[in-house]
């Protein structure tokens, strides 16, 4: 039986005049991967930054697992959990940045095990053991004393990635994890994503690589101007969808 | 001047050193957290936290400081009729003073860390405190180090305004010295005391600049 992770209701946002986000619903169950795509300012990012409370919602539903963390009555403003119950959501998810946000002062194992060790209360070699082996795990076993301004982007982005998965997130956001870096080096972070789809890691992806969403994702969203266009299997929705709007969108992105 | 009044007036300028060293000191240590306070406070949202504190930052940084030791020796007794120790209403004068340019460099430095940095730390669970004490602050004492160099090395020679209010610290003595003696020499003396803990104080903070060059 399926067990659903997050679920998304009605999400709407608002900058200033600006909707961005128009009733966005969406649900994800444990161990699926769900691509987001879209053009630019469809409100994909702002749709990760409210379901990892770095923006607050206007109104709408989103729930971790049983918990909710927002909840809103038709047309009445969101109401947040307590701050313990939000604390327990925060534990559920890890997010990757678009442009790493490693912690520049820290070493590349300081950076992944000061979370485990200050938030999750790990002790400091249990915390370094886990480190150890993420850092095997995404290539980078024999960069741990590095600092982040000595390693390449991709290899940044790898260390970020380790970080979030450190304090063992049920639910793994990526924005645009590989659009901040040289071409050449995208590869490396698809297939660290790869490898984690192989062992059923639950994953959100906003991401502009369609052949990627389209290998390895089980769903696909299109999101245009703050609503969800198309929700199904990739083929569904990069292939049969027949949409006009995600016609010229892929049209658009096969030209560049 | 001959060798024997000319130790006994370096050795009453050494002596008065160690006031300007604790001027120097004190003031440092009262300031600096009051200016990260008052940065805080600069930066807070609500009105009736930051009008006040531009208002005290205002009348800090727009009068001389020698008018402000003058005010906090003399506005108690001419209030309340109560005095203050000449030292410490000096030390209360600095450090008012002092946090505030201390608190625009915190502020600036605060504000020039990437809200990414505190956006990763806020996923990963840090708390507000550990965020600003782990996170932020290591990297804020990075990039402040060029004006907060400049400003420990003119606290040093402000000290000498102390006197205004007759704490005695070295350049009192050197003044006194000069008359007794009818010479400039104490004067240019004070002048090599005082460049001597500057070039302490320069050198401390090129070596902390050069710890801190391991990360960009």
């Amino acid at each position: 039986m399926s067990q659903t992770v997050l679920k998304m209701q009605s999400i709407c946002k608002s900058f200033e005049d600006i909707e961005v986000l128009k009733g966005i619903s969406f649900e994800v169950q444990k161990g699926e991967i769900v691509s987001i795509i879209g053009p630019s300012g469809s409100g994909k990012s702002t749709l990760l930054r409210c379901a990892t409370m770095l923006e607050k919602a206007d109104s709408g539903n989103i729930s971790y697992d049983d918990i909710n963390m927002i909840i809103s009555d038709v047309d009445a403003p969101a109401i947040y959990a307590d701050k313990k119950a939000c604390k327990q959501i925060n534990r559920k998810f890890g997010l990757v940045f678009q442009n790493f946000n490693l912690f520049p002062h820290f070493s590349v194992i300081q950076n992944i095990v000061e979370a485990p060790q200050r938030v999750a209360g790990i002790s400091k070699s249990e915390a370094t053991k886990i480190a150890r082996e993420l850092l095997s795990k995404v290539g980078l076993a024999d960069r741990e004393d590095a600092y982040p301004c000595q390693l390449s982007g991709g290899q940044q982005q790898r260390v970020a990635i380790a970080r979030a998965l450190a304090m063992n997130p049920d639910i793994l956001f990526f924005d645009e994890p590989t659009s901040a870096l040289d071409p050449e080096l995208t590869g490396e972070i698809l297939k660290v994503i790869k490898s984690l789809a192989d062992e059923k890691m639950t994953m959100v992806i906003v991401t502009h690589e369609m052949n990627f969403a389209r290998d390895i994702s089980d769903r696909v969203i299109f999101m245009d101007e703050g609503v969800v266009v198309a929700n199904g299997t990739p083929s569904e929705v990069l292939e049969a969808s027949g949409n006009p709007r995600i016609n010229q969108f892929l049209n658009k992105i096969s030209k560049e | 001047m001959k060798l024997e009044p000319l130790m006994n007036m370096l050795q009453r300028m050494l002596e008065a050193s160690t006031v300007t060293l604790e001027v120097f000191f004190l003031t440092l240590i009262f300031s600096l957290p009051l200016g990260l306070l008052v940065a805080k406070g600069r930066m807070s949202h609500l009105k009736i936290v930051n009008i006040p504190i531009k208002f005290y930052l205002l009348i800090m940084r727009g009068t001389p400081l020698i008018l402000q030791l003058i005010f906090f020796y003399f506005a108690p007794y001419s209030l309340f009729g109560i005095t203050f120790d000449r030292f410490w209403a000096a030390i209360l004068a600095f450090s008012l003073n002092y946090a505030a340019y201390f608190s625009e460099i915190f502020r600036g430095g605060i504000q020039s860390i990437p809200v990414g940095q505190h956006e990763a730390a806020a996923i990963l669970g840090f708390s507000k405190a550990q965020t600003f004490f782990k996170i932020i602050m290591p990297q804020v004492i990075k990039s402040i180090i060029p004006p907060m160099g400049n400003e420990f090395m003119t606290l040093v020679k402000d000290t000498a305004l102390a006197q205004t209010i007759g704490v005695m610290e070295l350049f009192r003595i050197a003044n006194t010295s000069s008359s007794q003696y009818f010479s400039t020499v104490p004067i240019f003396v004070a002048g090599v005391f005082y460049l001597i803990m500057n070039a302490v104080v320069s050198y401390g903070f090129s070596f902390a600049s050069k710890k801190l060059e391991y990360y960009r």
